[in-house]
């Protein structure tokens, strides 16, 4: 396999997996999800068998990373289409300060989480629906949901 | 749906503060691409400290071909770690300046084929700071007393430009022949170690 030198990806992607990880995780955890997220991608690096798409190789570790540290601090992120669970309030500690359009990432920060998740993959990941399923551990027709019922919350809460 | 192409754009653009880049403790390879008296130099060295580039690099073009040569042969954790590199480049700048006339570095041939090698280390034992070699001369030395061209070309691909001084090999009539740095920076060398 003949990958690139690591330090490219970390010159094109660094932004991302950093606006990824703060949208993720909020600023104070984000910082620490970005760094958690490049030091195992560094340490899996050399055993990558295809170089096809390596942006999102990097944000999927990133969402992993954020996922972990959610549960290591107890809320439960269970992975669910089911509507009761979606309709609820589970809630993280979103981005909060020291960010452009704090009013928009405050309300981000409050959609169910399910919602928070598939916006944030969506509009900061730039993700298509197809990854965000697989990230999200569902289906493209539920991904389009979730974020279209999320747009539909973000937009009645302004 | 104007409103949501609206959100969506606030989504899509949002700038999330001051955002901070990745640190690495360390790297397989670590480089830095410095400016030296000779010209812009890529300097790299692998994880046991050992030097495996010192190498011309003209634009960006120059940089990504040596990262990826490196990526490739030597590990793809390639990272810019400037700290790692200091001692080498201050003795560059000593040798550049004329304060010393040898390096002491641990030097890796990772890029280099093995028929480049065995002209690389040769020209390495036996041409000293300030001699002249020429490519018949060095051809020779390795019993290939017919290959000088091949030599030429082992002598254009080295990986570690001034550590191993391929700036000494010159023309048979002494014509200082082409040099991955260019002419004017052999020109340099030679007369730096001369004065010297």
């Amino acid at each position: 396999m003949n990958l690139p030198p690591f330090q490219r990806l970390v010159d094109d992607h660094w932004r991302d997996v950093a606006r990824l990880a703060r949208g993720l995780a909020g600023p104070v955890d984000g910082d620490d999800v970005a760094q958690q997220a490049w030091t195992q991608a560094y340490a899996a690096y050399p055993g990558l068998t295809s170089t096809r798409n390596l942006r999102g190789w990097l944000l999927t570790i990133t969402h992993r990373c954020a996922m972990d540290l959610h549960r290591s601090r107890g809320r439960r992120a269970v992975p669910t289409d089911d509507e009761t669970v979606l309709a609820g309030t589970a809630r993280v500690d979103g981005p909060e300060s020291g960010l452009v359009d704090e009013d928009l990432w405050g309300r981000v920060s409050r959609l169910p989480e399910r919602q928070r998740e598939a916006v944030v993959l969506k509009y900061v990941g730039d993700l298509d629906h197809p990854a965000i399923a697989e990230l999200l551990g569902t289906t493209p027709t539920m991904s389009r949901r979730l974020v279209s019922d999320g747009l539909k919350n973000l937009r009645e809460s302004a | 749906m104007n409103d949501n192409t609206t959100l969506e754009q606030r989504l899509t653009g949002w700038e999330a503060g001051d955002l901070r880049p990745p640190t690495f403790p360390s790297a397989d390879v670590s480089y830095v691409v410095d400016d030296t008296a000779v010209g812009r130099i890529l300097f790299a060295r692998n994880d046991s400290g050992a030097l495996v580039a010192t190498r011309y690099v003209t634009d960006d073009q120059a940089v990504d071909a040596v990262l990826d040569r490196l990526a490739h042969s030597v590990s793809p954790r390639v990272l810019r770690m400037p700290a790692a590199l200091d001692d080498a480049r201050h003795q560059f700048d000593d040798f550049l300046a004329g304060r010393r006339h040898d390096f002491d570095l641990e030097t890796d041939l990772a890029l280099a084929t093995p028929f480049q090698r065995s002209v690389l280390e040769t020209l390495a034992r036996t041409v000293g700071y300030g001699e002249r070699e020429t490519y018949g001369g060095l051809a020779k030395a390795i019993d290939r007393p017919t290959a000088s061209r091949a030599v030429g070309a082992a002598l254009g691909a080295n990986p570690l430009c001034i550590v191993v001084p391929c700036h000494r090999v010159v023309g048979s009539h002494g014509a200082l022949t082409g040099y991955a740095g260019g002419v004017a920076a052999k020109e340099y060398l030679l007369d730096l170690e001369t004065a010297s």
